[in-house]
């Protein structure tokens, strides 16, 4: 499996990462290089494995599904580059 | 006395409880110590005003008979772990300016029982890193040299402030976190011991996230006593964390006998890797003796999968991660980029990340979105999760047929330069954590205790792998390890 720069471009985008053109080559040769490494997993005969979901036994506890926190507006926001009104403000999404 | 900046936390926790010093006067010969080491670029926000406040607080128990485990005992905290109103930026630029609402629970338990917060140590970014060379704020800088080169050498990653602090005597033990090795690998390369609890010991809760079913924080310190002392006081169930285990926690400390007498240790042969270094090999086989000498059983054991630790590692951490750092996308905290007239949410996502992530941060992002793009799915990331099952399943093999703890090097090599590995390609780098990542794959405690001294002066150290949840037990035969070693080494003070 080798990765082109349309891959490596198609990837940057899917991340929503800014790549400029200029730096794609030597991205892609950077996943090479790392995919190459990870290749070797081909040669594990894993037939019949369950792949790991958990990595001990234990169930997941469960909670009533109440509300538990609530009313910290100021504190949710406190932090926001850019708050208005008590939203979020971000650019325009919808035309 | 001593200056009391050098003591561990349990020489100091009793010359406090004997009224031999107070809490105050220990916070201050750290602060003090933390002032005069800004070379080390160890401590990155300085929290004095909290520390002296609760170091006050820590007198009145203390006088008052009234003091819990870590009462007025000054420690540093990784900065990878939120803290309420004080910077907590993952080392990265893209939370530069945050300032958490909330405690993470770590951190939180440790306030509880009366430890002093000195301030936020430096790491890598997003703990994404072997040498704390990948962090926003710099390198941090390791305490020793190689005699008398002035060379500056790293102190490991991602826990590399932490290591440093603690060798350097700037804080009488520090937080960690450890996703694949970065705890214990900078542990072995600082002379410093650094315990990786079960996954599921440490509530995960307020800690920045990198690989969540990797994750686990754990003690940095002086001794393994200390590490026993500060690991019970940092885990515990949390609600807060639904892979918290809901378990009781030991009192680690008692279980410090040091009799290792008729213990089964083993000694995988997957792990004597070609090229290993023959100061590695010697100190290994050394290390075996002195377990045997205390009376421990020696067998040798295979963990057939281990070869492929490394490569599964590096598709679950990055798809994890690719997951886990979307979050970072300019609206909620952090930095935002400045837009040009007419971009749109996009460009504000992408302007946002390629501005605020450095270019390890960014790479990782990007294998693990393609391991999980559609079409690869599949090939990359079940497969190593199914890699991932026979791995845990090696472990719990050679556990079911009676092996109590698992010997083996903690790192490759001792330490390098800083700027050493600048032109390797990625994997070179990545191969720093061949001999701990196996253990966070298969959820296990994992402990590094220094055991001595390469040619050149610097610490190395071996890496002990116990039973899930048996971390009292794992910790009494690091105790008997670090008795028959005697390890007192210190890196001469030249900062």
């Amino acid at each position: 499996m080798s990765i082109d720069q349309t891959t490596a471009a198609r990837v940057a985008k899917l991340a929503r990462i800014k790549v400029e053109e200029d730096a794609l080559p030597a991205l892609a040769a950077e996943f090479n290089t790392i995919l190459g490494f990870i290749e070797q997993l081909n040669e594990v005969d894993v037939d019949g494995v369950e792949p790991m979901t958990s990595v001990t036994p234990q169930r997941l506890k469960r909670r009533a599904d109440v509300v538990t926190d609530g009313n910290q507006q100021a504190k949710v926001l406190s932090n926001a580059p850019d708050a208005r009104e008590g939203f979020f403000a971000v650019p325009k999404v919808v035309e | 006395m001593t200056d009391l900046n050098t003591l561990g936390l349990a020489e100091a926790r009793d010359a406090l409880r004997a009224g031999e010093t107070t809490a105050v006067e220990l916070t201050e010969s750290c602060l003090k110590a933390i002032d005069a080491a800004d070379a080390l670029n160890a401590f990155v926000h300085k929290t004095p005003e909290i520390a002296m406040e609760r170091a006050a607080a820590a007198d009145v128990r203390l006088r008052a008979g009234d003091a819990p485990a870590m009462c007025g005992l000054p420690i540093g905290i990784k900065d990878l772990f939120c803290t309420r109103g004080v910077p907590s930026q993952a080392g990265s630029r893209i939370l530069q300016g945050f300032l958490p609402e909330y405690e993470s629970t770590v951190s939180q338990n440790l306030a509880d029982a009366g430890a002093v917060m000195l301030g936020k140590l430096n790491m890598d970014e997003f703990a994404m890193g072997s040498s704390n060379e990948t962090s926003t704020y710099g390198n941090a800088i390791s305490p020793w040299r190689r005699g008398n080169d002035d060379a500056a050498l790293t102190p490991g990653g991602s826990s590399g402030g932490s290591a440093a602090a603690v060798a350097a005597d700037l804080c009488l033990a520090a937080t960690g976190t450890d996703t694949g090795g970065s705890i214990r690998q900078p542990a072995a390369f600082t002379g410093t011991v650094g315990i990786k609890p079960t996954y599921g010991r440490c509530s995960r809760w307020g800690i920045v996230a990198f690989a969540s079913s990797l994750d686990q924080a754990g003690p940095m310190t002086k001794s393994v006593r200390d590490a026993a002392i500060m690991l019970e006081a940092m885990c515990g169930h949390d609600p807060k964390d639904s892979t918290s285990a809901d378990l009781p926690v030991p009192d680690f400390e008692a279980m410090l006998s040091g009799d290792i007498k008729g213990k089964t240790i083993g000694i995988p042969r997957e792990y004597r890797m070609d090229g290993m270094p023959g100061e590695i090999e010697t100190l290994w086989s050394q290390g075996t003796d002195m377990l045997r000498d205390a009376g421990a059983k020696i067998v040798d054991i295979s963990l057939p999968h281990t070869k492929y630790a490394l490569p599964a590692y590096y598709v679950i951490a990055p798809a994890e991660a690719s997951s886990n750092l979307a979050r970072y996308d300019g609206v909620r905290y952090g930095h935002r980029a400045k837009l040009a007239q007419g971009d749109g949410i996009t460009e504000m996502y992408e302007k946002t990340r390629a501005e605020g992530f450095g270019h390890e941060v960014q790479r990782r992002i990007m294998v693990g979105t393609y391991v999980l793009s559609a079409g690869f799915y599949d090939a990359y990331y079940n497969r190593a999760r199914k890699v991932r099952t026979l791995i845990k399943r090696d472990f719990e093999n050679v556990f079911a047929e009676g092996v109590d703890a698992i010997l083996t090097p903690a790192t490759p090599s001792a330490a390098f330069g800083l700027g050493e590995m600048t032109d390797a390609d990625p994997v070179q780098m990545y191969l720093n954590d061949v001999f701990t990542v196996t253990v966070n794959l298969a959820g296990l405690p994992g402990i590094s205790v220094p055991t001595g001294l390469d040619s050149q002066g610097l610490p190395l150290g071996l890496q002990l792998i116990g039973r899930p949840w048996e971390e009292g037990d794992l910790l009494n035969t690091a105790y008997a390890l670090e008795s028959a070693a005697g390890f007192v080494a210190k890196p001469g003070k030249w900062w």
